[in-house]
């Protein structure tokens, strides 16, 4: 019932005219920078990150969520009419959505998509509204110790569940920390890793500069290199015949989406995993609880809505252990993180107590969110359909000038915009290399707190490193950390007797397990 | 792949050497006073543990035979690779051009060279972008925001324009 009146209050806040219109922007945008092949929530949230200055914190914050949420219903988009994922969380969804689309069915895909992506969220943002309160308590009690578990628990799940190349994703994790401990020292005031003397590191490296960097200008690098052909955009009308047609059709998939969407919540709240692999799940799923299995990836419309579903849960699930404990769940989550620190917003159970208003302005603006979304998203499928030819070039121009002016705006430092170039090239040939870039842009963000709330647990206790073990939550913690990382051991002793080459680092391969079974 | 793999592994072993050698201008060992770790000992250990890793993924590389897919594919798309390597270049000019000739004359040029040169398109829609992107970015950051971009020698020309929105 507590829950409820709060959530009425945040529905105060969220339905203010000028959060009103921020949601339907953000959503709008969001839907945009989704159904841009190459551009996802991550990219959207980056580029756009300086440009909220000119809104109040909070309403930046709902801003960003609204591109988070848009971005995951515009990701299938570009799935459906290009046949090329939007985003890499909606990989799942050309599976069915393209063939759809081939079949001249890509009206039904897209508002197929669009519904069970309002269904994913919808459930979702409930679980969310009943989990955030009890999981804000439970954080409560955490100290340093706690805190300190939890952060290398959120790393090690990179390891035993990240499904990258185990020995890339530590190096990533390491250089995330090390560049984080960039400035100076938190405890002794010192001086540290200053780089060629050079005075812009002394202020350390802002999360923004490598996210603009890793995810802007290496993004648009890696899609100029992928670019080489033009895809063909598949036309797609929409009449109120097919809407109904389609509505009837989800409705007989109930199931289907429930089981994605709490599927979606759970494997999103993992750092980890998120939401690519939670819509690969789903449709794994799908299929196999299908009574016709063997129509999935011929245009099977259960296939478009499984995913969609997950995804879309995925993104409100990463949500939670952001905001309630202060751990991001995603990518795009640590930098929505990233950003409330810098507003002098810091996530955890405290801002429950302290700025509940907030807090519950922004859970409840995912409801009215999701509602846009899905108008906006089904309203402007011709307008997404014409945006879709808009040369490429046009928008790299854009999203280039936005990465060197946005990089300069938080902290006026040409400085900045250097290090955002080096880390584009950077993360550019990372990635192409198959180095995993969440963990990197997630050690950066949460390099910080895991130092600091180290060392104060050891000057506290006298330099007793047992102490970590004493207490029960951080040794909980602390046990399941070394359960992650010790994970991909024990599968590289299974596979050994297989075929398999621990050599080959194919992505993610436990999920794709499930998908292909 | 084998190779470009072999050479951001020792690029990041480099990298790692570099980083420790830096954190260990500050203690790396245990603190006896505050019985903690010094300030250098979270960089110092955690690059350690970066090299090791690099370390593992070079020696995974001479250890195995070459896996069959993936390992002989070249590791730079050979035709676009030019495209890539032309458009950073552009990039560090732009950004080095900005302290001298300012973000309104670097920016602009960027984006001519971008939409009409390497991009091949009509001038309709280079000129609509070169002249609304600085537009777009002086109502946007200057008049709203009042955060300055760099004018380099082209300061003066905005004196006017500040005495309007300032």
């Amino acid at each position: 019932m507590d829950t409820l009146a709060l959530l009425a209050d945040g529905f105060a806040t969220s339905l203010l005219p000028l959060n009103l219109m921020i949601v339907i922007l953000g959503v709008t945008a969001g839907l945009f920078i989704g159904a841009m092949p190459g551009l996802g929530s991550v990219n959207g949230v980056a580029i756009v990150l300086p440009l909220t200055f000119i809104v109040p914190p909070s309403s930046a914050i709902i801003l960003l969520a609204a591109i988070y949420y848009g971005a995951m219903y515009g990701g299938a988009v570009s799935s459906v009419l290009l046949g090329i994922p939007g985003a890499s969380t909606a990989v799942a969804t050309t599976f069915d959505g393209r063939p759809m689309a081939q079949q001249g069915k890509a009206g039904l895909a897209l508002i197929a998509a669009a519904t069970a992506s309002f269904v994913g969220g919808t459930i979702s943002v409930v679980l969310f509204t009943m989990f955030a309160a009890p999981l804000a308590d439970v954080a409560l009690a955490f100290g340093p110790a706690e805190e300190f578990a939890l952060v290398l628990l959120a790393f090690t799940t990179f390891v035993g569940l990240g499904g990258d190349d185990v020995p890339k994703t530590i190096v990533m994790i390491c250089l995330g920390l090390v560049l984080s401990t960039v400035g100076l020292d938190l405890i002794s005031g010192q001086p540290r890793l200053i780089f060629g003397d050079l005075p812009g590191f002394y202020s350390g490296i802002s999360f923004l500069v490598l996210a603009i960097g890793a995810y802007g200008v290496g993004e648009i690098l890696y899609t100029i290199e992928k670019s080489r052909t033009s895809p063909t955009v598949t036309p797609a009308k929409i009449t109120f015949k097919e809407l109904g047609a389609g509505l009837r059709a989800m409705n007989r998939m109930w199931k289907t989406m429930s089981l994605g969407s709490f599927l979606g919540f759970f494997v999103g709240m993992l750092p980890a995993a998120g939401a690519t692999p939670a819509a690969l799940m789903a449709y794994g799923v799908a299929r196999q609880t299908s009574k016709q299995p063997e129509t999935f990836g011929t245009g099977n419309i259960e296939g478009v809505a499984a995913p969609e579903t997950a995804n879309n849960a995925a993104s409100t699930g990463s949500l939670l252990p952001m905001l309630t404990l202060g751990i991001p769940g995603s990518p795009t989550t640590a930098l929505l993180l990233g950003g409330m620190v810098m507003w002098g917003l810091v996530p955890g159970p405290m801002l429950f107590i302290e700025q509940p208003d907030f807090v519950w302005g922004l859970i409840s603006s995912l409801y009215t969110a999701n509602f846009a979304a899905v108008v906006i998203n089904i309203a402007l499928i011709p307008l997404f359909v014409w945006a879709l030819r808009m040369p490429f070039a046009v928008l790299c121009a854009i999203v280039m000038v936005l990465c060197i002016v946005g990089g300069f705006a938080p902290s006026q430092k040409l400085h900045d915009v250097w290090l955002i170039i080096a880390f584009g090239v950077g993360g550019y040939l990372l990635r192409k290399a198959d180095y995993p870039l969440a963990p990197l842009v997630l050690a950066l963000v949460l390099g910080p707190l895991m130092e600091k709330s180290f060392r104060q647990t050891l000057i506290a206790e006298q330099g007793n490193v047992l102490a970590f073990f004493e207490r029960p939550l951080s040794a909980t913690f602390l046990c399941l950390a070394i359960v992650f990382f010790i994970w991909p051991l024990v599968g590289l002793l299974f596979t050994r007797d297989h075929k398999d080459h621990p050599h080959v680092p194919s992505k993610r391969p436990k999920f794709a397990r499930t998908k292909k079974t | 792949m084998l190779v470009a793999d072999r050479i951001i592994a020792l690029g990041i072993m480099a990298l790692s050497a570099y980083f420790m050698w830096h954190a260990a201008e500050l203690p790396i060992g245990w603190n006896a006073m505050t019985g903690g770790p010094g300030g250098g000992a979270f960089p110092f250990w955690l690059s350690a543990i970066m090299m090791l890793a690099a370390l593992s993924i070079l020696i995974r590389t001479f250890r195995y035979e070459p896996p069959e897919k993936g390992s002989d594919e070249p590791f730079f798309d050979s035709v676009m690779l030019p495209s890539v390597v032309k458009v950073t270049a552009a990039l560090i000019i732009t950004v080095a051009l900005i302290p001298y000739a300012g973000a309104y004359i670097a920016l602009p040029l960027f984006v001519f060279w971008y939409v009409k040169i390497y991009g091949k398109h009509g001038w309709a829609i280079t000129l609509s972008l070169t002249i609304g992107i600085p537009v777009f970015l002086f109502f946007f950051f200057e008049a709203t925001l009042k955060i300055l971009l760099p004018k380099g020698f082209t300061e003066p020309y905005f004196f006017p324009l500040y005495a309007m929105f300032f």
